[in-house]
């Protein structure tokens, strides 16, 4: 089983290749077929190597597949390898997995596209490139999936091309990107300049031999890695990217702007997590960067109107909460967060997808209101989604993912009260704001009719989301609360376990009951403002400066507007201004030059001959004079 | 002798193809296509035959030689031979060439049997070029391929075609005068040192000029080959040209002419000059940077879209550059890869423009728009060739690039950091292309017909083949390994070559012994 | 013979060569222009014969007799231009035959 491996990559990409290439011929349910069909037997696949790879784990640990040899050229070669271990396989099950039933959903969602075997294809070809980026084996084939699940994000967001909008957003998420790719690349330049190999199992290896902590090196590839993983997870300085991306289809932001992609670069730093255990600065970095990209996020996202602009935020607020993970070196919290994070975001945004579907693609939450009759199904996933996105105590699995990030935010070596603070106050605000778009959809008086109720596909994927978004939880229960942690064991055979030092059991029940408590006090507060006294939260907006605040958060406090003065602009205008190439200007002044030249010359030729004659002579009489006297 | 063949093909049939047009027009188009099947099939046979040897021979050997003497009196013979470089670039000038007689089956309706007589000898000037090892018959065959791609431009290019004919000219034959002297004065410099005269390439590479006589040789060398490549700031003939020339024009400007550029400094410059070129190496490695984002800022200011492919070409050839005067096996390496690949995609997207402009009778971009929903086949292969041309990886410019940047990175990082940049002003004017030619609303109504499947089979092979050389380039890697080994250790075996020199941040530290370097020198 | 000094031949010949330079210069007709490069010729010949008598050498007769033959030729093909002249301008005015003027 685990030989197959390979075509748990395989199937995605050739569904890509037959729909790319015959998609329009073929009729839509064949289409349905190969596209839905790739993903649900390349999610099967992940689970039986998965379960055979879970039954023979050896002190190894990991399971390599060596396909071909990439390229050789000198003493650096690389293969087309992949490698499948703990960390890789929660991965590419949630990819496959959530994929699967994101796939599922969309034949229904996308049944009326005229475009409905592009996106299939697309679609595919996300899976595939995911995947490889998952399992590649060498930092360039993940480099490969990265710029491909790019690609596939750009063409997404796209989709519908008929929009300038829609592209204007779909090239600012692929340029934006491309951006920390860059970084990222260079980074990848110092790792073969120093190792000689991409290869990741070999880089870690050696790193710890060749670099002491905090050296220049191992500093400088931290940060760039560091900035290929802010680009790609949407984090301070880039994450600009997001809400707009959201453009796209209700789907692709689910499979690739929540559950999968977006998560990217909290994989890259959980795989190379040896290069920034040796440069604590740059892991503090990640850090804060989580913790302020949070805090950002979350006042955007209690300002927006567009229920999908709120996910958008959120998810780039939950991402902040896997790089807190990730900075103060509890990778396994980090990675928990987001398995639990890609069941229910995926579910929330599937279930807007459904409101915004049956609503004639309405986006704004104010134009909606009292859907929980409408739609009783998708309230009460929606509902459960949104109370493990606001970490509900106890009985939904943000509660137990976000409580194991900010309990070891307090207690690991790596992290402070400070940091902790903030994540406590993300969580409030989270909290807040989740519960402020369920109670403005759901409740209150309806201000629209659907045309029509969702179908079994689209049913289906949400009640499955819902129960993974209870249960996911319990795969890793903290200490106070039965110690039943497999999912940790397992990935701590991949990433060191939180360096700490022993605390009582009576702390971390008080930080727990803490972390407990302050989500069920945003509800509250939700609650209070947003059903109980519904003008409250209106008039709180309505003077001048509060006002001025309410747009800046709005508007993702201004960074749009910065970038686009200081990056965007100048540089269009540079290209347009020099549209004619002062260079050739140059080559022109010469030609000018030269035509001078000749219009001077010109003027001795007066085509009488006499007066050549006459020059002849004179020349003649100089010539002499110059012999003679010279 | 079957090198012979290589040459004579192109250029009998094309005097064929004038001859036979005159009895009927159509014939010249099949006899045209023929030679080009020939040439193609021959040349792959070469590849395929000589792959081996190819692989395994030492550097410096060649696989094939031919020589006749020709002016004994100063040293002059027709002197040919093939390495693995040479062997790899004339298959791609086969392939291009028969791609360049394919999209001029219709298009072409004027004074047909010399057009095809001229695209013909311009490829036996190109394939001449790759072959000659004797510097006054590569001279001639420089010149060769210049004048019919004159015409070419002159006599069927668009609006502007005069200017743009006579700048192309100008460029090259000045240029191209300059090599002719360096070419001499390395000869009388050879004459100096031994007493007679040779033109002969092995003779003139024991000449090993040094001083400043030899710097300004390499010089004149250098911007002869650094006009064709083009480099900054010898680019301006080059979006003229390839704007007007017909769209056969652009495929072999882009896909052949400015690679002959590239061989002429990985074959010439670097290896007569070794001194001269370490030295000179940060400054050309500094036109290489300035080419790779100057002409991404250039190319996404135009309206034209045909002009905006056009400067593409000069940011993709920066990375050549960039990457020949690394004097590494990675870069050099990838600068090959790169010369093949941008051969492949750059052409790809001037036969989609063409198609364009056949039907809309503009290339204006503001006028273009939404054209995706009414020819979504063509969309998608614009889509492809842009994409490649952004460096995704699994495409082989991705793998050339990333070579170039990789074994730049090892000489003069700040270099290899400021044209990685390039990378994303090469996604901001891909994406542009994709956007006002194919995304968002129609501006005017446009109806016109998508690809067929004569269409679809031009653009096939080339899709095939850079995804063929995006996941595994192994094959061409190996063909040219030997001969570029041989030029780095014509660099490196020679001159006391300290890559520290201008090496900026890292030190070697322990890590060094475990680099792929091995290979930089001392 | 022998009584006239060189300085007197040549000073004839100067004169003759002047003579002849300033009607090609100040005439229009092509016609007289043609008999002023005639008398310039034989200024030069002059100058020859008297360079000839005086080292007593029969080079500069020898090349006498070439400016003969060169004149004789040079005529021949003027006038034909003449006439060319004529018949495309219907002038035989030098100046009006303009047509080179840059």
């Amino acid at each position: 089983m685990l030989e197959l491996l390979w075509l748990v990559v395989a199937l995605p990409l050739s569904g890509f290749v037959i729909l790319a290439t015959l998609g329009r011929r073929l009729p839509r349910a064949v289409a349905t077929v190969i596209g839905v069909g790739s993903v649900g037997l390349s999610a099967a696949l992940v689970i039986g190597t998965g379960l055979e790879f879970l039954s023979s784990v050896q002190s190894s640990a990991s399971f390599t597949q060596h396909l071909w040899t990439w390229f050789q050229v000198g003493r650096f070669e690389a293969s087309v390898a992949l490698r499948l271990d703990a960390l890789s396989l929660v991965m590419i099950f949630v990819v496959t997995f959530v994929g699967f039933l994101i796939h599922l959903y969309s034949s229904e969602f996308m049944a009326d596209d005229e475009g409905y075997s592009r996106f299939f294809a697309y679609m595919n070809l996300f899976v595939a490139s995911m995947l490889l980026l998952v399992l590649g084996e060498n930092l360039l084939l993940l480099y490969l999936g990265w710029e491909g699940v790019g690609l596939c994000s750009y063409l997404l967001i796209g989709f519908w091309y008929r929009d300038p909008a829609n592209g204007s957003a779909a090239r600012k998420a692929f340029i934006v990107t491309r951006i920390g790719d860059t970084a990222m690349a260079i980074a990848l330049f110092i790792l073969v300049y120093q190792f000689g190999t991409l290869s990741i199992p070999r880089i870690l290896e050696r790193a710890p031999e060749v670099y002491a902590v905090g050296s220049g090196i191992a500093v400088a590839i931290a940060a760039l890695l560091l900035g290929g993983a802010v680009g790609k997870s949407a984090q301070l300085p880039l994450q600009t990217w997001l809400p707009d991306a959201m453009a796209g289809p209700t789907p692709v932001s689910a499979l690739i702007h929540a559950a999968t992609m977006v998560t990217a670069g909290v994989y890259l730093i959980a795989r190379m997590h040896t290069v920034f255990e040796l440069a604590p600065v740059v892991q503090m970095m990640v850090a804060v960067i989580g913790t302020a990209t949070m805090i950002i996020s979350g006042f955007s996202a209690l300002t927006q109107h567009d229920i999908k602009r709120v996910l958008a935020y959120s998810t780039i607020g939950q991402i902040g909460y896997m790089f807190l993970g990730l900075g103060v070196g509890a990778y396994a919290a980090a990675m928990f967060h987001f398995m639990t994070h890609a069941f229910f975001k995926a579910l929330l945004f599937l279930g807007a997808g459904v409101l915004i579907m049956c609503l004639h693609h309405e986006h704004d939450m104010f134009k909606m209101g009292g859907m929980r009759k409408y739609f009783p199904v998708t309230f009460w996933t929606f509902l459960i989604g949104g109370g493990a996105l606001a970490a509900v105590p106890l009985v939904t699995a943000g509660f137990y993912s976000k409580d194991a990030i900010l309990w070891y935010t307090w207690s690991s070596d790596k992290g402070n009260g400070w940091l902790w603070l903030f994540g406590l106050i993300g969580a409030f605000i989270t909290a807040l704001y989740t519960f402020r778009m369920i109670f403005i959809t759901f409740f209150g008086r309806a201000k629209a009719k659907p045309n029509h109720s969702p179908g079994m596909r689209t049913q289906l994927p949400l009640v499955v989301l819902a129960v993974l978004s209870v249960v996911a939880g319990f795969v890793y229960l903290p200490e106070t609360m039965g110690h039943f942690t497999p999912f940790a064991d397992l990935l701590h055979t991949v990433v060191p376990a939180v360096p700490m030092e022993h605390v009582a059991f009576s702390t971390e029940l008080q930080f727990q009951i803490g972390t407990a408590l302050v989500p069920l006090l945003g509800i509250l507060l939700a609650y209070l403002m947003y059903i109980r006294e519904p003008w409250a939260a209106k008039n709180l907006a309505k003077d001048r400066p509060r006002a001025g605040i309410y747009r800046f958060w709005q508007s993702g406090w201004g960074f749009d507007w910065v970038y686009d003065r200081l990056f965007v602009r100048p540089y269009y205008y540079a290209a347009r201004v020099n549209r004619r190439d002062v260079i050739d200007a140059l080559y022109t002044l010469l030609a000018r030059i030269t035509q001078g030249l000749n219009i001077l010359l010109g003027w001795s030729q007066t085509g009488r001959v006499r007066t050549y004659a006459a020059g002849i002579a004179l020349g003649v009489v100089v010539m002499i004079a110059i012999m003679v006297f010279a | 002798m079957i090198l012979v063949w290589l040459i004579a093909i192109p250029i009998v049939g094309g005097l064929a193809a004038w001859t036979a047009g005159k009895a009927h027009e159509q014939a010249s188009k099949w006899v045209a296509l023929f030679t080009m099947v020939a040439e193609f099939a021959l040349a792959v046979l070469l590849w395929v035959r000589y792959y081996q040897a190819a692989t395994t021979s030492e550097a410096g050997v060649w696989l094939i030689q031919w020589a006749v003497p020709w002016i004994p009196a100063y040293g002059i013979s027709v002197r040919l031979a093939l390495d693995g470089m040479s062997l790899l670039l004339v298959v791609l000038t086969a392939f291009v060439g028969l791609l360049s007689v394919a999209v001029s089956w219709s298009g072409i309706t004027r004074r047909v049997p010399f057009y095809f007589f001229n695209l013909l000898w311009i490829l036996g000037g190109v394939v001449g070029v790759f072959l000659a090892l004797d510097l006054f018959l590569f001279y001639v065959f420089w010149e060769m391929m210049l004048i019919p791609m004159y015409f070419l431009v002159g006599i069927w290019g668009h609006e502007n075609r005069v200017y743009a004919a006579i700048k192309f000219f100008i460029f090259t034959q000045a240029s191209g005068l300059l090599m002719l002297l360096a070419i001499l004065g390395l000869a009388f410099a050879y004459d100096a040192q031994t007493g007679t005269f040779s033109f002969n390439y092995a003779d003139l590479l024991e000449a090993q000029v040094s001083g400043a006589y030899g710097m300004w040789l390499m010089l004149g060398f250098f911007v002869a080959f650094a006009v064709k490549l083009p480099a900054f700031p010898f680019h301006p003939w080059l979006a003229d040209a390839h704007t007007e020339a017909p769209t056969a024009g652009s495929v072999i400007l882009a896909g052949l002419m400015l690679k002959t550029g590239a061989y002429g400094l990985i074959r010439f410059v670097v290896p007569l000059f070794p001194e001269a070129a370490v030295t000179f190496a940060p400054w050309a490695m500094t036109l290489g940077v300035i080419g790779i984002l100057y002409g991404a800022v250039l190319a996404l200011g135009q309206r034209d879209l045909k002009r905006l492919v056009a400067y593409t070409s000069v940011s993709h050839l920066g990375f050549v550059l960039m990457g020949i005067f690394a004097f590494n096996e990675l870069a050099l390496q990838g600068a090959l890869l790169e010369m093949i690949c941008h051969g492949l995609s750059t052409p790809a997207l001037f036969i989609v423009v063409g198609i364009l402009q056949e039907h809309l009778h503009t290339r204006d971009m503001e006028r273009m728009g939404g054209l995706w929903a009414s020819v979504p086949r063509m969309g998608g292969i614009a889509m492809f060739f842009a994409v490649a041309s952004l460096g995704l990886p699994g495409l082989g410019n991705f793998i050339g690039e990333f070579f170039v940047l990789v074994g730049t990175f090892r000489v003069n990082a700040p270099a290899a950091v400021l044209g990685s940049l390039g990378l994303v002003g090469a996604a901001i004017y891909s994406l542009w292309i994709i956007q006002r030619a194919f995304h968002g609303e129609p501006r005017e109504r446009w109806t016109l017909p998508d690809l067929n499947v004569r269409g679809m089979l031009v653009f096939a092979p080339m899709v095939v083949v850079l995804v063929w050389l995006g996941v595994y380039p192994q094959p061409v890697l190996q063909t040219t390994a030997t001969t570029l080994r041989g030029i780095r250790d014509a660099v490196t075996g020679t001159v006391q070559y300290d890559p520290l020199n201008h090496r900026a941040v890292l030190p070697a530290e322990e890590a060094a012994v475990d680099t792929v370097a091995g290979e930089e020198g001392r | 013979m022998a009584d006239i000094p060189v300085e007197h031949g040549l000073l004839v010949s100067v004169i003759m060569f002047s003579i002849g330079l300033i009607g090609l210069l100040v005439r229009r007709n092509i016609i007289f222009m043609l008999l002023s490069i005639e008398i310039m010729f034989n200024a030069a010949g002059l100058a020859f014969i008297v360079g000839s008598t005086r080292w007593i050498q029969p080079d500069g007769q020898v090349m006498f007799m070439f400016i003969l033959a060169m004149a004789a030729a040079e005529v021949a093909i003027g006038l034909a231009l003449v006439l060319a002249i004529y018949r495309g301008f219907n002038t035989l005015d030098a100046d009006r035959a303009s047509r080179m003027q840059g």
